[in-house]
């Protein structure tokens, strides 16, 4: 996978939380998921198809998760239910619908998110696609970006 | 002024509920597909103006637009697309089916009262 398709997710998250959540998250180092880590309590995932295929996650614990969908409504969220996957859901399809304007020169359609709620999950890549971790800090706490693409 | 609010996330619907009563608007109705927003706008005309998202299960937003501007009863209500499609094609597309304006998400409260026309 060309690394040049991870910067439009980067971009498109940091403008994400800044529009949204008023807060600017700073972006790690991306690396090569080794499975089965990282480990997460929530992801909200969208399908890309088209000219490229594959998908996008983005993984939170669940302290993060129930932060930042709280801060999306205005009202504190303190349970796992409907709307922390909805918000979720809708914030992974806001990160997908953003990166793929800087993605020149591919058509690309965006599936509706899923999202997977459990204790310590992982996510796993598709085969012989590598999946890129980047992982963000910001003041609502850590949470990571994965992007697997295969081009046509 | 009545605005619908069309979009399969209830997330989304309730932050635009919100942003719409701060600028004054009292009269929202909200739909989670097209489909649901067909019916509620044969059930609630007058409908000035309503914020369309694009992708969502049942009936698209784009299936949705065209199908009310064959409907002249709705050819005064103001469509405007409220979407994370950010690519121009798929602007181009949305105005070319009627759309009056287009807002990609995420987006500033200042930029909704601006499309909207508050």
């Amino acid at each position: 996978m060309n690394v040049a398709y991870v910067n439009p997710f980067i971009t498109s998250t940091i403008f994400t939380f800044e529009t949204m959540l008023k807060t600017s998250p700073v972006a790690g180092k991306p690396y090569v998921k080794q499975e089965p880590f990282p480990a997460y309590d929530v992801s909200g995932i969208i399908g890309l198809s088209g000219d490229a295929q594959g998908c996008i996650a983005i993984s939170f614990p669940k302290v993060v998760a129930l932060r930042i969908v709280s801060a999306m409504l205005g009202v504190e969220i303190k349970v796992i239910a409907a709307d922390l996957a909805d918000g979720i859901g809708e914030l992974a399809n806001i990160i997908a619908g953003g990166a793929k304007q800087h993605l020149d020169g591919f058509n690309l359609s965006i599936s509706l998110p899923n999202v997977v709620i459990g204790r310590n999950h992982t996510l796993g890549a598709q085969r012989g696609i590598p999946t890129i971790v980047i992982p963000f800090e910001c003041p609502l706490g850590s949470f990571s970006i994965e992007v697997s693409l295969k081009t046509r | 002024m009545k605005v619908l609010l069309v979009d399969d996330s209830a997330t989304m619907r309730r932050i635009q509920k919100t942003q719409l009563q701060n600028m004054g608007v009292k009269d929202i109705l909200e739909a989670g597909n097209g489909e649901e927003a067909l019916n509620i706008l044969h059930d609630n005309m007058p409908v000035d103006k309503i914020l369309l998202d694009w992708n969502m299960p049942v009936m698209d937003g784009m299936t949705f637009l065209k199908k009310v501007r064959q409907i002249d009863t709705y050819k005064n209500v103001k469509i405007i697309m409220c979407t994370s499609e950010s690519e121009k094609c798929r602007v181009l597309d949305a105005l070319k089916a009627g759309a009056n304006n287009y807002i990609i998400k995420p987006f500033e409260n200042t930029a909704l009262k601006e499309k909207l026309g508050l």
